[in-house]
C-alpha cells in the first residue's frame, strides 16, 4: 500500500468521528436555530429569523455571562500573576516543579465536587457565621453574583498560572539583571521588562479562561442558587426544561458567534501589541 | 511574596480540605463537625445507586479512553505525513472540538442525535424482517462514550503529535535503510517511542469522561453516571455521603494523575537521552 493510502486509511476513523459527532451535530444546531418550536417542543422545520428576534428574552443570561466571565478572567489574572511570576523568578529551582504540579492538579479533579465546597465556606454556617462572631449581621455569600465570581477565579486559577508561568520561565533573567544594573527600580523593570515579555503568557491564559467561562453552567448553578444565571444555564433549561430547540439552538450559536468574535478581536489586540503570534496560539 | 504564594495555595487546597474533613464526620448535619466516623465511607459504598452510577461511569470512561488513544494515535501518525487542505481541515477541527463549549457539544449532540435516530428507527422497524423485533436505537452508554470520544480523542492528536514532533525521524528512516517493512519500523521504533505520550493521553481521556458532567447530563439518556448522581444529590441538599463519595473520586483522580505525569516526565527523559 503506498503511503498515501496508509494515511488515508488511518485519518478515516477519526475522520468520520469528528464528521458524526461534531460537523453534524454544528449543522443540526445552525438549521435548527432558524427553525420553529413543535406544539409538544422539539423542532418544526421552517426559515424563519423568530428565534434571533427573540434573543433579548434571555438577555439576563447574556448580561450576567459577558459581565462575570471577563471580570472572572480578570480577577483570575490579577491572583495568578504574582503566584506565577514568584514560581518561576523567585522560587528555589528545587522546589519549582513540584510547587506547579500543586497549582495544576486541582484543576484536572472534578470541577463539580470542588465547587461544591464553596457552597460549606460561603453557605450559612461558614464564612458568614465567623463574620457574626466580629460582629458583622446578616452577611450572604452564596447566591450572589460574588459565589460565582470567588467559584470562577477558584475553579480556573490553574489554567490562568500555567501559561504565565511558562512565558515567565523562558524570560531570560540576565535581563533584569541588566535592567537593575542600569538602574532601574524594581518597579520599573517589572513595569518595562517583564511585563512586556510576559505578555504572550498571559494572552493564552486569559483566553483559556475566558472561552471556558463563556460556556459556563455548573458554577452559577451550584453556586448562584438559580439567582445568577449564565448563558450555560439559559441553555439546560430550553433543552431539558421547556424543549425548545429551535429557540435554544439560536441562543447558543449566538453564543458561539459571541465567542468567536470576542477571541478575534482580542488575538488581533494582542498581536498588535506586540506579542508573538506562534505564543498566542492556543495548542 | 511567599506568604502571598501560601495564601494561593490555602485558597486552592482549603475547600477541598474541608470535603473531606466533613466526609468523616460523625454527624449528620454537613456543616456542624461532632466526631469522627467512617460510617459514610460505608453509607456510599451501600448504596446501589451510587455503586451503579460509578459503574457506568467507570465503563464509560475505559470505553472512550480506549477509543480516543486508539483513533487519536492513529490519526496523530498519519497526520505526520499529510499537508495541504486535509491537514488544514484536521487542524481545524480539534481547534473546534477544543474551542466549543462543553455545554454546545452536549445540546448539538442531543438534538442531532434524537433527529437522526427518529429517522433511522422507523427506517430499521420498515426493513425489518417480519416477525422479529427490530432494535430501537436511543441515548445511553454508547451516545456518552461517542460524545467523549469525540474530545478527548482531540486531545490525544495534540499530545501524541507534540510527542512525535519531538522524536527524532532519522530513528525510522535508519529503520526503514535496514529494511524493516512500515508495520516493523511502527512497531519497533515508533510505537516505544511514543508510547509513554499514548498512555498519558489515555489517563487524561479517562479523567477527563469520569468527570465530565455537562456532555454526559445531555446524551447520558436514562443513565445516570456518577457526577451526574453527585449534581442532582447536591440540588437535594449537601450530605456526609456527597462528602465521602466527592473525597473517593478526588483521591482516585489524583491517583491516575499522578501516573499520567510520571509517565509523561519518564517518555520526555527517554527522548532526551
Amino acid at each position: 500500500m503506498t503511503q498515501r493510502g496508509r494515511n488515508a486509511l488511518l485519518l478515516t476513523p477519526a475522520g468520520l468521528w469528528l464528521l458524526v459527532m461534531l460537523v453534524l451535530p454544528l449543522l443540526v444546531v445552525f438549521v435548527f436555530s432558524f427553525g420553529e418550536r413543535g406544539a409538544a417542543g422539539g423542532y418544526v422545520p421552517a426559515f424563519t429569523l423568530e428565534q434571533y428576534a427573540n434573543l433579548p428574552a434571555r438577555w439576563t443570561a447574556f448580561k450576567n455571562t459577558l459581565i462575570l466571565a471577563p471580570l472572572g478572567t480578570i480577577a483570575a489574572l490579577l491572583i495568578a500573576y504574582p503566584l506565577a511570576y514568584f514560581l518561576a523568578v523567585r522560587c528555589a529551582p528545587r522546589w519549582r516543579t513540584s510547587m506547579l504540579i500543586l497549582v495544576i492538579v486541582p484543576f484536572w479533579t472534578s470541577i463539580l465536587i470542588r465547587s461544591y465546597a464553596w457552597i460549606f465556606i460561603l453557605g450559612g454556617r461558614g464564612l458568614p457565621a465567623l463574620l457574626e462572631t466580629i460582629g458583622i449581621n446578616d452577611v450572604r455569600f452564596i447566591n450572589t453574583p460574588f459565589a460565582v465570581l470567588v467559584g470562577i477565579v477558584y475553579g480556573y486559577l490553574p489554567l490562568m498560572v500555567f501559561p504565565i508561568f511558562v512565558s515567565l520561565d523562558k524570560l531570560d533573567k540576565r535581563l533584569l539583571e541588566a535592567s537593575a544594573d542600569l538602574g532601574s527600580t524594581p518597579w520599573r523593570t517589572f513595569r518595562q521588562v517583564t511585563l512586556p515579555l510576559s505578555t504572550p503568557g498571559v494572552a493564552t491564559g486569559c483566553m483559556l479562561v475566558f472561552i471556558l467561562l463563556m460556556g459556563e453552567f455548573l458554577i452559577p448553578a451550584i453556586l448562584g442558587g438559580g439567582k445568577v444565571f449564565f448563558v450555560g444555564n439559559a441553555l439546560v433549561d430550553l433543552f431539558l426544561q421547556s424543549r425548545n430547540w429551535a429557540y435554544g439552538s439560536a441562543v447558543a450559536m449566538t453564543l458561539v458567534i459571541i465567542m468567536l468574535i470576542t477571541v478575534s478581536i482580542y488575538m488581533k489586540f494582542i498581536s498588535r501589541l506586540g506579542g508573538h503570534r506562534d505564543d498566542v496560539s492556543l495548542m | 511574596m511567599r506568604l502571598y504564594a501560601v495564601c494561593v495555595y490555602l485558597f486552592l487546597y482549603a475547600p477541598i480540605a474541608i470535603i473531606a474533613l466533613f466526609s468523616f464526620n460523625a454527624g449528620r448535619h454537613a456543616s456542624q463537625f461532632t466526631g469522627f466516623s467512617a460510617q459514610w465511607y460505608g453509607k456510599a459504598l451501600n448504596n446501589p445507586f451510587v455503586m451503579d452510577a460509578l459503574q457506568t461511569s467507570l465503563i464509560a470512561a475505559f470505553l472512550t479512553a480506549c477509543f480516543a488513544s486508539v483513533l487519536g494515535t492513529m490519526a496523530a501518525i498519519a497526520l505526520q505525513g499529510v499537508t495541504g487542505w486535509l491537514r488544514t481541515l484536521f487542524d481545524a477541527l480539534i481547534y473546534i472540538a477544543i474551542m466549543i463549549p462543553g455545554i454546545v457539544i452536549g445540546i448539538a449532540t442531543l438534538i442531532a442525535l434524537v433527529t437522526v435516530f427518529g429517522w433511522l428507527n422507523p427506517l430499521v422497524a420498515a426493513l425489518w424482517p417480519e416477525g422479529g423485533t427490530p432494535p430501537q436505537f436511543s441515548m445511553g452508554m454508547h451516545t456518552i462514550v461517542a460524545a467523549h470520544t469525540m474530545f478527548t480523542m482531540a486531545l490525544v492528536i495534540i499530545i501524541v503529535r507534540a510527542r512525535l514532533s519531538g522524536m527524532d525521524r532519522s530513528l525510522m528512516e535508519a529503520s526503514a535503510d535496514l529494511f524493516a517493512t512500515p508495520w516493523g519500523t511502527f512497531r519497533q521504533v515508533t510505537l516505544p517511542l511514543i508510547a509513554p505520550a499514548i498512555l498519558a493521553g489515555f489517563l487524561l481521556s479517562f479523567t477527563f469522561s469520569f468527570d465530565d458532567f455537562i456532555i454526559a447530563f445531555f446524551v447520558a439518556g436514562s443513565e445516570t453516571t456518577l457526577p451526574i448522581y453527585i449534581f442532582s444529590s447536591i440540588r437535594r441538599g449537601v450530605t456526609p455521603e456527597i462528602n465521602a463519595i466527592g473525597t473517593m473520586v478526588m483521591a482516585a483522580s489524583l491517583l491516575l494523575l499522578v501516573l499520567a505525569q510520571v509517565l509523561l516526565r519518564r517518555g520526555a527523559a527517554k527522548s532526551a537521552g
